[in-house]
This record gives structure tokens, sequence and C-alpha cells, in this order.
């Protein structure tokens, strides 16, 4: 009796499982069949005669000094870009958290929940297009776009981790007569702050290869001055950006993989 | 001057009542020991107490006020003027020693002042001779989460003792430390109170402790008051009673030569 | 209570250092990012986007555009879909040469440790170098090799994707309980089966929840990707807003909007249903 039983409840279970195992590979194939896109072709027909001249006019990489100074600037504001945004959505963030978590009522949480999807919502690459039109070219476009997606991004992790977070130390000092700030800085702050830091630099990273992405549109560092290149066909030139771009990731990649394994922040 | 509890009472959210008419009268200046078996309903009439908990019925009064009648900043006042040392002290695990100690008197600090503290702590003589009182000034700026259970409930008493309120309410306040080590955190408590003429109402497991330091016992049990007698006035036959469901075994710390 | 004379906070110096510091590195930053936070009070900036956003409203909801949204809408999921697909096919294999936890080499020196040493070198490398790169330049350089379209998303994401993948597939492996699988590798199995009866089982749930969140996130990759010319809505919007055409402009974020809550709520289900 009991092993038809068992075998029943087990095949049921990986019935489901293969149902949407089928469903995601049909998909998938449908994906491909929907775009007209061959797979098995993507070598055979644009092989050798197009490919290979094409990046083969991208070496050898323009390594002058002049352009290297120029891309060690790029890589500078690409950096402040990415840094100053993160640190700002943080700071935003931080005052986002408080309501996310419902500590301003449901009204609060539904409409900083719903400002906080609207913000990341809508690709850095389209705020940093409307922000060009505020503010004109340059980096400060893409700062001010990196600002307001991740500040949608960090509100909604900030509020997710302070909804979790235990109230007993905040309320014991609101017992004996601290404001909420004040409690809430002792009590809360400490304990949610390393999660919060993490978060960050995670976001840091990511901001990182934004804000190259970003000056495709005009808005500053390493991305303005790869498409400037691309589109005056200068291709040694733009090897070289890629190849920076490279180097950025990795750096970043190591420094936080470094960072990770000592995380000792504490606060007060 | 004083508090007066009246015909309060208590429901947990499940339903269970862990207060049934309570009526108590306390004296400005008085030392009050609660006693009783686990799940008596000493911590939740200490939350009451320190305003904590809202009671259901009844009412509780500080010098004549109902905390609960009066304007949001008039409570804030009177709660700073509250200290509760917490059987598990609420602190938040990596903050360090001496700002879990500042924050007592964060009902007493400007916001600015409060936020500067965090950083770069304004006052670091106060909170070392609160620890010296219990013989831990050696671990002023360790993190919170390097102590053992005892070293952590000493840095709750520190923070009451920084606070200096007028109500000092304490609940099991030397449930983790070894008999010497409690003779001298109750001690210290104890003269903190009779120094500034404030009260004391700890709620205590070790009936030893109790009837050593403390002038009047208060005997809880199933959520009432059992008893209500200066010490001299307890006898055995009254706590074996009021600890009957605990087999007739008084809790007790070990006895210490004297 | 004033006058700390005697005893001093050791974290004190550490926290001025580090506030010092950060105030230094800050300065530079505002400005090489020209932080003017007042440029956007300007008048003429303000006026300048001002008659741009007041065209979002309305939004425009001509049926014949919609037709061309919802289309361009299905293009986008599709390519986010193929991209996911061709990622993971990438990234299954390199994320398996990488994993440490089967390396056969490990439990022993063997005659190919310095080759299988070697290969996982050069599969870290070849993991770098296809997501250090951006989506959006490896789409640029694909649109010049494939014209402009599809194709060149669905590479682009797949290419970088797969990196992605790859690199968080590893370290999942890595930090598993790799009790079973190596018991099974003592004993003779092959890499592969060693995976499949050891590790797959614990880690699944983990894989295919980060292979839903990257699905996600390739919707968004590919509307960025449309900007260069691969197809989508990215593709449009590009177009709506080069033209400053502010209400088409607003009913492709509204559609953003509601796609990426959707692709929320879907991802959710799916990884609900694998726990």
């Amino acid at each position: 009796m009991s092993t038809t039983l068992n075998s029943k409840i087990a095949k049921q279970f990986c019935l489901k499982c293969l149902a949407i195992l089928c469903f995601l590979i049909g998909l998938s194939i449908w994906s491909f069949v929907y775009l007209g896109l061959n797979p098995f072709r993507f070598f055979s027909n644009y092989s050798e005669s197009s490919i290979a001249p094409f990046f083969a006019r991208f070496f050898p990489p323009d390594l002058s000094s002049t352009f290297l100074l120029k891309i060690g600037s790029g890589i500078l504001e690409t950096l402040s870009i990415s840094a100053i945004a993160t640190l700002l959505a943080s700071i935003i963030s931080l005052g986002l958290a408080l309501p996310n978590a419902g500590k301003f009522g449901p009204y609060g949480k539904s409409i900083t929940r719903f400002l906080c999807n609207f913000l990341r919502s809508v690709p850095e690459l389209v705020w940093a297009t409307i922000m060009v039109l505020a503010v004109g070219l340059g980096p400060f476009a893409g700062t001010l776009a990196l600002t307001l997606h991740t500040a949608g991004v960090l509100g909604r992790l900030f509020g997710e981790t302070l909804e979790n977070y235990p109230e007993k130390n905040t309320i014991a000092l609101v017992n004996i007569g601290s404001g909420k700030v004040a409690a809430f800085i002792y009590g809360t702050l400490p304990g949610i702050f390393p999660q919060l830091l993490s978060y960050s630099l995670y976001r840091w990273e990511m901001n990182i290869r934004m804000a190259t992405i970003l000056g495709f549109v005009g808005a500053g560092g390493l991305g303005q001055m790869l498409f400037y290149e691309l589109s005056l066909l200068r291709e040694p030139k733009a090897l070289s950006i890629i190849i920076a771009m490279l180097f950025l990731v990795i750096l970043i990649d190591a420094l936080s993989n470094k960072l990770r394994l000592t995380q000792r922040h504490s606060m007060g | 001057m004083g508090y007066k509890v009246q015909n309060v009472s208590f429901n947990q959210a499940n339903g269970t009542t862990t207060l049934r008419n309570i009526s108590l009268s306390i004296e400005t200046g008085e030392c009050i020991a609660i006693i009783g078996p686990s799940g008596s309903g000493k911590t939740t009439l200490l939350n009451v107490l320190s305003t904590a908990l809202k009671p259901a019925t009844g009412s509780i009064e500080y010098n004549g006020n109902n905390p609960w009648l009066i304007p949001k900043s008039a409570l804030k006042k009177i709660r700073a003027a509250i200290g509760t040392v917490h059987q598990s002290p609420p602190i938040p695990s990596q903050q360090r020693v001496i700002t879990a100690i500042l924050a007592g008197r964060l009902g007493q600090w400007s916001l600015l002042k409060s936020v500067i503290s965090l950083i770069y702590p304004l006052d670091l003589l106060g909170p070392h001779a609160c620890l010296q009182r219990l013989q831990l000034e050696d671990r002023l700026f360790e993190r919170c989460d390097r102590l053992s259970g005892g070293q952590l409930q000493r840095v709750g008493v520190a923070r009451v003792l920084y606070q200096a309120p007028q109500l000092l309410l304490a609940d099991e306040p030397v449930s983790a430390m070894d008999p010497v080590l409690s003779d001298v955190v109750i001690g210290q408590l104890i003269e903190e109170t009779t120094s500034r003429d404030a009260t004391l109402i700890a709620s205590l497991h070790a009936v030893d402790i109790a009837l050593r330091w403390f002038p009047r016992i208060v005997g809880i049990k199933n959520g009432e008051i059992a008893f209500d007698l200066p010490s001299t006035e307890v006898n055995e036959t009254m706590l074996k009673e009021l600890y009957a469901s605990e087999m007739g075994n008084l809790p007790m710390q070990a006895a210490i030569a004297a | 209570m004033s006058g700390n004379s005697y005893i001093s906070d050791p974290a004190r110096n550490h926290r001025l250092g580090f506030i010092v510091v950060a105030l230094v590195v800050l300065w530079p930053m505002l400005e090489l990012a020209q932080f003017k936070p007042w440029l956007l009070l300007r008048p003429e900036n303000i006026e300048v986007l001002g008659n741009f956003l007041i065209q979002f409203f309305p939004p425009n909801i001509d049926i014949d555009f919609l037709k061309i949204v919802l289309h361009a809408t299905i293009e986008t999921l599709a390519i986010a879909t193929a991209g996911t697909t061709l990622a993971i096919l990438i990234a299954v294999p390199l994320g398996l040469i990488i994993s440490h936890s089967l390396s056969i080499s490990r439990i022993g020196p063997g005659s190919n440790y310095l080759l299988s040493k070697f290969i996982r070198l050069v599969a870290r490398f070849l993991m770098l170098f296809l997501r250090g790169i951006p989506e959006i330049v490896w789409a640029l350089l694909l649109v010049r090799v494939f014209g402009l379209g599809p194709t060149a998303g669905v590479l682009a994401i797949g290419i970088t994707y797969g990196g992605m993948l790859s690199k968080v597939y590893s370290e999942i492996l890595e930090s598993a309980n790799t009790l079973p699988a190596r018991a099974l590798l003592v004993s003779g199995s092959g890499r592969l089966t060693a995976f499949l009866y050891g590790l797959l089982p614990g880690t699944a749930q983990e894989l295919a929840s980060y292979t839903v969140y990257r699905w996600e996130c390739a919707i968004r990759a590919s509307v960025v990707a449309g900007f260069v010319g691969a197809g989508g809505l990215g593709q449009l919007m590009d177009q709506s807003m080069k033209m400053l055409n502010g209400g088409e402009a607003s009913t492709i974020l509204v559609v953003f909007f509601i796609l990426v809550l959707l692709a929320d709520y879907v991802s959710l289900l799916i990884r609900k249903q694998l726990g």
C-alpha cells in the first residue's frame, strides 16, 4: 500500500517539475522562432567574411601617452559619477526605508513602494536621456540619472531589511523618553547598518558599469568617450577604452571580494 | 508623592490574562522586590509600570497624573524619568558598550547631541564611572556581542545608572550573574535609589536576594498579588505556597558567608 | 560631565581619519562629476524640461501606436528570453569548469593537474572578459556586424549574462555543501554525474532563483540594447525621444513600468514553485 502511495506522490511532484521545465524550454524555443533567429546560422551566414575583418580593425589598441591620460581622466570621471550617485541614493533610501517598512502607516508604505517601483523600473539609460534634457550633456546628467534609479532599488532593499529587523531595541529607547529619530539611530541603525552597507557597495559596483553605459547618451565617463571614438570609426582608440573598462571591472571585483572578507562594520 | 496602581488587568494578544486586578500603592523612596514563579506576571507588571504596556482595565498614576491621559510631550518627560533594567538588554549586538550606556540619556539630550555622540562620544567619564561601580570599567569600548551574558546585563544596569531616573524598574537584573556579582549589582541599584530618594521596584527570581536587600516584598502568583508585606513578616509557609507550582522549591542564589 | 581628561575613545583617531579621507576624496569627485544641483533650478533648463515633461501627459494611446508598442514589447520579451537561454547554455559548462568543488585534480595530483589548472584559468579569464564589457558595448559592436535588429541584442545579452551567470553559478556551487559530490568523486564517478547527483539537488533552488532574477534583468538590458538599434521597446523609445515626442515616450514608460511589475510577479511565482 505505502509503496504505491509514495510512487504516486513522487510521480506528481516530478510531473510538476517536468511541466515547468517543458514550459520554460518551449518558451525559449518560441522566443528564437519569433525573432526569426536560427542560432546555428549565427556563424555560417555571417562567418569569416564579415566578423574577422571587422574585429581585426581594432588591433593594435592605441596606447599613446596622451590618449592614456585621457582614458585615466575618463576612469576617474566614471568612478566619481558612480560614487556620488550611490552615496546620494543611499542617503535618500535611508529616508525612504522608514515609510517603506510601514513606519508611517499603510498609506506611506503604498506611496513609497509605488515611488520606488517607478524609479527603478525606468532603465538608467532612459533617466539619463531625460536628465540630459534637464541639465545638458555631461557627467552631471549621468549622476542624477543613476541617483534616481539607484534610490528606487536601494529604497526597496533598505525597506525590506528594516522590516525584518526586530523593534525591541528602539521601543526600549522610546520608553525612556527618547525621540523617535534618536531611538532609531541608536536602536535599529547599528543592527541594520552592515546589511545596508553591503547593498550599497554592491550597487556601487553595478553603477560603475552603468556609468560607462550612460555615456552613450552623453552623460559623461568612459561610455561617452567610447561612443565618440566608435562613431568616428577610430577603432584602435575604442579598443583601448574597452580594455580600460575591463580593467576597471576586474579591479572593482577584486576590491569588493577583499572588502567582503573583512566585514567588521560597527556604528557607535 | 508616589505611584499608584489601581485595579489593573492586562491581556496578552493571544487572549491569556497575565495580570488580574492588581492594586499597589508605592511611596517615593521605597525599594520593593516582586517575587513569584515563572509566568506569574512579574515582567508584565513592570512593563505596565514603565508605560511600555497599557493596562486593559484600571489605571496607573504617577504623582497624581495618569500617563495615558496626558499629551505625548508630557509622557515623554515622564518616561525620561523611568529607567528599566531588562532581563535581556535591548542593545544592538554590534554596538559598543559606551554608546549603549550613553543611550540612557537620549530622553534628555537634543537630537544633535545624540547624533554627534554616536560617532564621537561626548561624555566618557560618566559611563566609565557607572561601569566602575559594577566592576566592568575595562570593557568600556568593547563591542556588546563580545561580552558574556552577565557582562551584558551589567551594561544594561549601567545604562539605567547613567540615566539617573526617578523610578528604577529592574526585571530579573542579576539572572545571569554569580552570587558575588549579584550582590554588588543589587547593592549598587539600592545605593543609587536611596542616594537620590528615587524609587526601586525589582522583580527577582532568587528569594534570598529579595529577603536580604529589600524592605518590602510583593508576591505574585497567576497574575494576582498573593501578599504585600514588609520582608520581616514574610515566612516560609507563604513562600512555599507562592512557589507551589515549582514543587515548593524556593529558588535561591547560593548562600554567602557574611 | 565634561573634561574627558584621562579616558579617550580608542576609535576616535580611526574615525577622524576616516572622515578626513572621505572629505578629501569627496571634493574632487564632486568636481569631476560636475555636481551642480543648482543647475536644476536654472529657468531655461526648467523650461526645456518642463516643455518636454508636459508632453508626457497625456500618453499617446492611439490604436496604431499601441499596436506598434505591443509588437515591440513582445519583441523585447523574446529578446530577453532568447538571450537568457543563450546565457544559460554558455554559463553551465563555464561555471562547471570554474567550480572548484568538482575538481578531480584537487583530490590528488594527477598528470593533468597543470593542464586543468590552466584550463580553469582560461575559463576564469573568459568569464571576466564576457561580463566585464557592458552589454551595450557588445550590442553596439554586434550591430555593426549583424546589422540593426534583434540578433545583436540576443547575442549581446547572451554573452554578457553568460559571463555573469557563470560567475554566480560557480559561487553558488562552491559555497554549497560539497561532501556528497566529493564522496561520489572519490568513489569513481565522473564530474558530470557527481554534479547531477551530488551538487544539483541542494543548489537547484538557488541556481534557478538567480537565473529567473537575471531573466528579469535581461528585459531591462534588452531595452537598453534597443537604444543602439537592437530592436524592441528600446529602439522605439530611442526614436520617440529623438523626435521629442513626449506622448509616445510616456506611453512606453508606462509599458516599462507594467512590464517590470509583471516580470517581478512572474519571477516571484516561478521561484515559489521551485521552492
